[in-house]
């Protein structure tokens, strides 16, 4: 019971951030959209470091660690650490000087614009949609199945069927209500601030949650020593993780070259400097919270409370952070411990809730009707419907999806990856033309659907083409593919391309 | 003589460049650390030894990114973005 109020005061008090930014807001599309480019580095650094960790980050680690191992660092965490880097190095800093420049509020804005056609931006929007959806899906059941971990026994005469905890489909529910009615005031500057804020949360809390529970395990040597007694295979990659795929999982992080809510975060920046503590501090980011919980994910195969394992063999999948929390901690921590694991959780889905309201305003209803048609209230009031249908949409779907959340996940990721040569060829390759842009992104579509079916729709762990990520053959058919129709097509005019590249010394700043 | 002073600062810009280019893809080669692969070595006594090359891996990159932002940052991004958009 202490862990729940604990977690419902949380919750509450996100909702009066959500009230307090609204106070900030100027009324016009631009604050409520790009929060008037104002982020400095800090906020920027936070806010993108949360976006990008999800349910995926702290649940799905600890769970995939459980399962396969600390390999699940290497493949993911490290990896990270380097692409995440330099996409927002080389992407990031550019799509915001682009964004800046021209006025984008959206990827499919700024692709139509690049490569002078709308049949891009038309065939892009409901393919940028439907990978957001399960990445949505991700944070929700996440969430679900957290707070039913953390409130088990609080409540054992209204729900029964799960021992007493909140039943994921109402956790979910009411995690998906505390994440709208921030992002419906406050916007993105709402949504970055209460990012920033959850993300330290849930830096902190993480890093608390892991000297507790090896506190209560005997000390970190002890707690790692019994896993290497019981459970040897957890504490080493050996023949779990085959090389080629150890190595493929570098393209994987490519995604969020592709994430359209982080391409939003970016046109946020204040100035370009603003870049530069996320690029430098985000792989540190990285390690203080997966270190952690991989651990506790190596720890949990063979931790034991009075005799019994702490996490029985038949657990709930995505279940095993928030059990190890809940068992091996005073049920006030847990709470406190629960409220960052949410907020991990919550710092990711505001954005993809947001940029989803964002592109149906932008990239159909304006694009549509017209960019004076409708006054800035009026993209406002859209934009906060759109939002509240995505949200009932989504939480609709978590009530059907049972798939394990680090699956889910890097197929997901795995799309995104697999647009990268568009979003990179926009910026770097001038002679990439429509037809080749146009081209790729089919590639990158039909590669997905084949490689996902062949996957048992993502049912199938682990699964390898030629020992290798699926992503691998997704990112070549469509780097390819782009290189050599836009080889064969019509060049783009020169003064057109022009606008998107920084001029060499000599010429001048426009065309 | 402004010319030439140009020309030797854009060559210096461009070398650092690519010094950073090969330390970031020497960092990539490192990322593959099969010599750990089934070792069982405690580092400190509780982390195994490829989670622990893999975290300072994860501080090496920090360091590498640093010198990136540093030495190799585009200077004229901020010009063009508050350029006229020219359309």
């Amino acid at each position: 019971m202490i862990a729940l109020s604990i977690l419902v005061t949380y919750l509450g008090f996100l909702i009066g951030l959500g009230w307090f930014a609204r106070r900030s807001f100027t009324g016009t599309a631009a604050d409520y959209f790009v929060a008037s480019h104002s982020i400095g580095p800090f906020l920027m650094l936070m806010s993108v470091f949360g976006t990008t960790m999800t349910a995926f980050a702290l649940v799905g680690s600890t769970g995939e660690a459980y399962r396969t191992g600390i390999g699940v660092y290497g493949k993911m965490a490290s990896w990270s650490g380097l692409v995440h880097s330099a996409v927002f190095f080389l992407v990031g800093i550019r799509v915001w000087a682009l964004g800046r420049r021209h006025g984008y509020m959206t990827q499919c804005e700024f692709l139509r614009d690049r490569f002078q056609s709308n049949a891009l931006g038309t065939l892009l929007f409901p393919i940028l949609v439907l990978l957001v959806i399960p990445y949505l899906l991700i944070g929700l059941i996440g969430a679900g199945s957290v707070v039913r971990s953390l409130t088990v026994g609080a409540l054992p005469t209204l729900f029964p069927g799960t021992q007493g905890g909140i039943p994921p489909y109402l956790g979910s529910g009411v995690v998906a209500v505390v994440v709208l009615s921030y992002v419906f005031f406050g916007g993105l500057r709402g949504a970055t601030w209460a990012n920033a804020f959850q993300t330290c949360v849930f830096m902190i809390s993480g890093v608390v949650a892991f000297v507790v529970i090896a506190i209560k395990l005997g000390g970190p040597s002890a707690a790692s020593q019994n896993a290497l007694n019981s459970n040897p295979e957890k504490l080493i990659r050996g023949a779990a993780i085959p090389h080629l795929q150890f190595f493929t999982y570098l393209f994987v992080p490519l995604s969020v070259g592709m994430f359209p809510h982080l391409f939003q975060h970016w046109l946020t920046a204040r100035d370009a400097r603003a870049f530069r503590a996320t690029v430098i501090w985000h792989p540190i980011c990285i390690m203080v919270v997966w270190v952690p919980c991989v651990l506790i994910g190596i720890w949990a195969t063979s931790a034991t409370l009075d005799g019994a394992l702490v996490v029985p063999a038949n657990h709930p999948p995505n279940s095993e952070l928030a059990i190890m929390v809940s068992k091996l901690t005073h049920p006030a921590l847990a709470g406190f411990l629960g409220a960052g694991i949410l907020a991990a959780i919550m710092s990711s889905l505001d954005s993809q809730f947001f940029c989803l309201g964002t592109m149906f305003t932008n990239d159909v209803v304006v694009y549509i009707y017209g960019k004076d048609r409708f006054d800035d209230s009026q993209k406002i009031k859209m934009a906060r419907c759109f939002i509240v249908i995505v949200v009932c949409l989504t939480y609709g779907l978590t009530l059907l999806e049972p798939r394990r959340i680090f699956t889910l996940g890097v197929w997901c990721f795995s799309g995104f990856a697999s647009l990268f040569p568009l979003i990179f060829a926009a910026l770097y390759w001038r002679r990439a033309t429509r037809a080749g842009a146009i081209a790729s992104v089919l590639a990158a579509v039909s590669s997905w659907a084949v490689l996902f079916a062949r996957a048992n729709y993502g049912l199938t762990p682990d699964f390898l083409v030629m020992d290798m990520m699926p992503v691998t053959w997704m990112i070549l058919a469509s780097s390819a593919t782009m290189f050599v129709v836009s080889l064969a097509s019509l060049p783009l005019p020169p003064n057109h391309v022009d606008r998107f590249f920084i001029p060499e010394p000599g010429q001048g700043a426009t065309s | 003589m402004n010319r030439l002073a140009s020309s030797w600062l854009q060559s210096q810009d461009e070398n650092v460049t690519r010094i950073v280019t090969v330390i970031v893809l020497i960092l990539g080669v490192l990322h593959h650390d099969f010599w750990w692969w089934n070792d069982h070595t405690l580092v400190l006594g509780f982390l195994p030894v490829g989670l622990a090359y893999h975290a300072f891996y994860s501080l090496g990159c920090g360091l590498v990114w640093w010198l990136v932002v540093t030495y190799a940052w585009p200077k004229d991004i901020e010009a063009f973005a508050r350029s006229d958009s020219g359309t």
